[in-house]
């Protein structure tokens, strides 16, 4: 068997991580019998928070996996608390004992006060090695109650994934909890009254196994031939047409898209393949937001809504990657609500889209961050977050040297590079989890950027006043950097409203001409001409400035570069 | 030179095809050797250390297998020539061979293709090699052109550029030369790391103060590979300041036109060389020697690099390594990009042949930077040094 078996995306598997949950289904022998164990593989991240919520409403019991060598994160935290929302019976397993900086009774102590109990109930796996790893299979059995469910009554399944298969068109997964189903049954989903005939059902184990139906408790998943999830939407019902129930189970809520970034190709006749390419992750994807959008500066593309920064980075990698295409993804953006002295209120999820005249106020989302890192790092963590605009909600100690900071703080300030400089000012030590928090007012405005006087759209972003001079400086000091010089001089300013408050100027360059062609060498001469003007075409024309993309990117992208990849 | 353009096998059949007929026919010589390689230099050029079994002294042999090499392949292509307007032996250091060398060529040359009566036949020479006897000789054998590798006056400079001759020795030989019969002319390089701007000025006058009839000044190119490129990365020597090269050349090319020397080409003043507007004007040239490049009525081809690699491809064939055939269309943009580097540039009509729009030619007319007469487009003194940028942006609204 590889490594990283449920992790199916070549994203998830170089990156370590888990971004889509996946259903397994296990058989244990313990004491004579066999049992069927149905497991739901989650993501971590806090992004993904909705997989994971989603996920735990399908189950009786967690696992609770922690790091040995790491101990408890921040994220730890989310999804405890997550499962002890649901009524869950709680396992906690610490995992990596074989890695040689593993401490396991010091974080069995954390992952007691956490929970309470003893530390000697928290069990010790590798999963790399297999160790304590049967003990905690034993261990589900005795603790995690059977599911209950009526065998007798009408059939009803909760959709706790659905993903689009090229081949096979959507795989619905579902958790049995009334009744059973049967292939070639016609099924009803609840909410929208759609029937469709079961074309094949089955279990996860580990791949696909067909099976000859459905039972209570068991997690499986439905093949009807529909083409698009939104037929087979996650957190409904599935039913039997003949017999069908009269209420449906407690669904859940759609994840609220928290950050906007605008995503272009970087050839404009990639528009239609954008769209198509979002079309088809929209299917596996029902988090994914979009709508057209245009920019003077880079032309068509679409506005995009994402759990948060990194489902952005994933999106945009996966579209690359998967389907081949060259994009920017300008400067992520949180959703503001403004109200102009006259009254009329806006809601900007781009800062072009920002009102013009008097504004009586902006208002901007904020988060509760919960941020857990050994108690060296208080300082260092309080400095960051109040450079961010962030005031304490509290502090705890859990152990002897590990510190919770919870904090209320502007999402805006942590969607840019927040979390990159948590992790180096903490050496990589501190973990960072956040819900929503509602919206509160702040002294924000808009950063504009002009080149030759006039305005990139593109460019734009809203920052907060005491801000805004160190971030225009710093965008047109950038620019100047990398938009290279023209035939004549180029000025780059950066304003609020009509005030200049920084200013640069890319001089006009004086000397482009090759000296000599080399021995008749015309031929290397001509090609190195065709290079610059395949080059030519990466370059957009803002009014009469050639600027490459790779300064939108750079400008857009925060500063410190990217960071060490998130968890 | 960094690496070969790719393009396609030379034509097994020794066959060119004769898409146009570019009018007067040239040579090109290439001699491979060095004594010792300078820091900047990225031009085929072997060391004896790096030759192999390549003996100097017989390389004359491989140049005349491929003179009838040439004159085979032209005659089966039915392509006539017309008598060689000029002759040009670069290098590498072409000062290095004896005189007997290249008079066996220049005969083999004229045999084969005839001379032209007013024909230009140029050698170039490094100071350090040249003597007043190998002067006279190369005279006897029928080089009429020495065109001398001074690069700087500033030892400082010279030996940023590992070149290993004394500046003073340049008077002397270059009048001997005149007094000879040679027309002679220099080579300047500006731009090596750290020559100020007063060095260069000096340079520029010790350079005119010897007469010569022509004068190519060169910004020096940090070519990829060289031990220049190597420091400069290391930081152990400046990168190139183009704005301050941009200086020089503005006071350089003023102050030869006030010596009578006018500018004719991006780097060249004084007396044009007919070999040197070859190129440019996309005549037709046989590049002899390893390395060496050829333009024959559109077709474009380049040899072997290394002697012995060269060597043996003639006797088993062709030395060619590849070969290209320039289309209409690649044709007009080579045009646009070669002729715009002359003081003639090019005929209107070629814009209009290629669809550049009317509004960028407006755009530098308006800006200075391209002046126009009743049929020809040329380059501004202001827009000279933007020449490469210029043809760029005329050519990229065009379907590649």
């Amino acid at each position: 068997m590889r490594d990283q078996y449920l992790d199916r995306m070549d994203i998830e598997r170089e990156r370590g991580i888990t971004i889509k949950s996946q259903a397994v289904r296990l058989p244990w022998e313990l004491d004579g019998v066999t049992y069927a164990l149905n497991m739901i593989d989650t993501p971590g991240h806090v992004d993904f928070t909705y997989e994971v919520s989603r996920s735990l409403a399908a189950c009786e019991g967690a696992v609770l996996l922690v790091d040995a060598a790491q101990g408890i994160e921040a994220q730890t935290l989310a999804n405890l608390y997550l499962a002890l929302e649901n009524d869950l019976e709680i396992i906690p397993v610490l995992n990596k004992i074989d890695l040689p900086a593993a401490q396991p009774e010091k974080y069995a102590e954390e992952l007691a006060n956490l929970i309470g109990g003893d530390p000697n109930d928290c069990l010790r796996v590798s999963g790399k090695t297999g160790a304590g790893v049967a003990e905690l299979l034993d261990l589900i059995i005795k603790r995690v109650p059977a599911p209950v469910g009526d065998p007798a009554a009408p059939a009803r399944a909760m959709i706790f994934d659905s993903v689009y298969d090229s081949y096979r068109g959507v795989v619905t997964y579902v958790r049995m909890v009334d009744g059973q189903l049967s292939p070639r049954e016609q099924i009803t989903m609840m909410s929208t009254k759609a029937n469709h005939e079961l074309l094949e059902i089955g279990v996860i184990s580990p791949e696909p196994v067909v099976s000859a139906g459905l039972g209570v408790g068991e997690v499986g998943y439905l093949i009807t031939g529909v083409k698009d999830v939104r037929q087979s939407k996650v957190g409904d019902t599935v039913t039997s047409k003949q017999r069908p129930a009269q209420t449906p189970l407690k669904g859940y809520s759609d994840p609220k898209p928290m950050v906007f970034s605008g995503i272009y190709p970087i050839d404009g006749s990639d528009y239609p393949n954008l769209r198509e390419a979002l079309d088809k992750l929209r299917l596996s994807d029902a988090s994914l937001v979009y709508e057209p959008e245009t920019s003077a500066a880079l032309g068509f593309g679409f506005r995009c809504g994402f759990l948060g920064l990194l489902h952005l980075e994933i999106i945009t990698e996966r579209l690359e990657r998967e389907f081949n295409l060259s994009l920017i993804a300008t400067s992520p953006s949180v959703v503001y609500n403004v109200t102009r002295e006259d009254g009329s209120e806006f809601v900007v999820t781009n800062p072009s889209e920002f009102p013009e005249g008097k504004i009586k106020s902006v208002r901007e989302p904020m988060v509760k961050a919960t941020i857990l890192a050994p108690k060296d790092y208080v300082g260092t963590i309080m400095e960051l977050c109040q450079s961010r605009r962030g005031t304490m909600i509290d502090m705890q100690y859990f152990g002897e040297d590990r510190v919770q900071l919870r904090y209320n703080l502007p999402l805006a300030e942590i969607v840019f590079d927040f979390f990159d400089q948590l992790k180096s000012k903490t050496q990589g030590y501190a973990s960072l989890d956040y819900e929503d928090n509602g919206y509160a007012e702040g002294d924000l405005v808009k950063v504009d950027l002009l080149l030759q006087g006039e305005k990139v759209d593109a460019f734009s972003s809203i920052v907060h006043r005491d801000k805004a001079y160190a971030h225009g400086t710093k965008i047109a000091a950038k620019l100047r950097e990398l938009i290279p010089r023209q035939q004549f001089e180029v000025p780059i300013q950066a304003a609020v409203g009509s005030r200049i408050i920084a200013r640069e100027t890319i001089r006009a360059i004086r000397k482009d001409v090759l000296a000599k062609c080399y021995g008749g060498d015309i031929t290397r001469k001509r090609k190195l001409l065709e290079k610059q003007k395949e080059g030519k075409k990466r370059m957009k024309m803002v009014g009469r400035v050639e600027v490459p993309q790779e300064a939108f990117i750079a400008a857009l992208s925060s500063d410190e570069g990217k960071g060490e990849k998130k968890k | 030179m960094g690496a070969l353009p790719a393009g396609e096998p030379w034509p097994l059949s020794n066959q060119l095809q004769s898409l146009r007929n570019s009018g007067s026919f040239h040579a090109y010589v290439h001699i491979p050797f060095c004594e010792v390689r300078c820091g900047y230099c990225d031009f085929n050029t072997y060391t004896s250390s790096e030759l192999g079994e390549v003996k100097r002294s017989d390389f004359h042999n491989a140049l005349i297998n491929e003179i009838q090499f040439s004159k085979r392949v032209l005659g089966a292509s039915g392509i006539e020539t017309t008598p060689l307007q000029a002759v040009f032996f670069g290098g590498g250091t072409p000062s290095l061979m004896a005189a007997d060398q290249i008079s066996v060529v220049l005969a083999e040359l004229q045999s084969v293709y005839g001379f032209d009566s007013d024909i230009e036949i140029t050698l170039e020479a490094n100071p350090e090699s040249t003597t007043e006897g190998l002067l006279e000789r190369l005279w006897e054998a029928g080089v009429n052109r020495i065109s001398f590798g001074a690069q700087s006056f500033d030892p400082d400079v010279l030996r940023v550029l590992d070149r290993t001759h004394r500046p003073e020795l340049l008077k002397p030989l270059i009048d001997s030369a005149k007094s000879i019969g040679f027309r002679t002319s220099l080579d300047l390089i500006y731009g090596a790391p750290g020559e100020s701007i007063d060095s260069w000025k000096s340079t520029v006058e010790r350079a005119l103060s010897l007469g010569t009839e022509h004068i190519s000044a060169y910004s020096l190119i940090v070519e990829e590979g060289t031990k220049l490129a190597k420091q400069v990365s290391r930081g152990e020597l400046a990168d190139v300041d183009e704005d301050l090269n941009a200086e020089k050349y503005e006071w350089a090319s003023s102050e030869f036109a006030a010596h009578g020397l006018d500018w004719y080409e991006i780097s060249n003043w004084g007396n044009p060389s007919i070999h040197n507007m070859a190129y440019w004007e996309s005549r037709n040239w046989w590049g002899y020697g390893p390395g060496a490049h050829s333009h024959i009525n559109g077709n474009r081809f380049w040899n072997r690099k290394h002697p012995l690699a060269h060597q043996k491809a003639l006797e088993q064939g062709a030395p060619a390594i590849g070969w290209e055939a320039i289309d209409v269309q690649t044709h007009l943009v080579e045009s646009v990009m070669l002729r715009l580097r002359t003081k003639q540039g090019f005929p209107k009509a070629l814009l209009s042949e290629l669809g550049v729009p009317a509004e960028k030619v407006a755009k530098y007319l308006a800006l200075g930077q391209l002046k126009m007469d009743r049929d020809r487009i040329y380059i501004s003194e202001s827009g000279r040094l933007l020449a490469d940028g210029i043809a760029l942006d005329l050519v990229s609204s065009l379907a590649s």
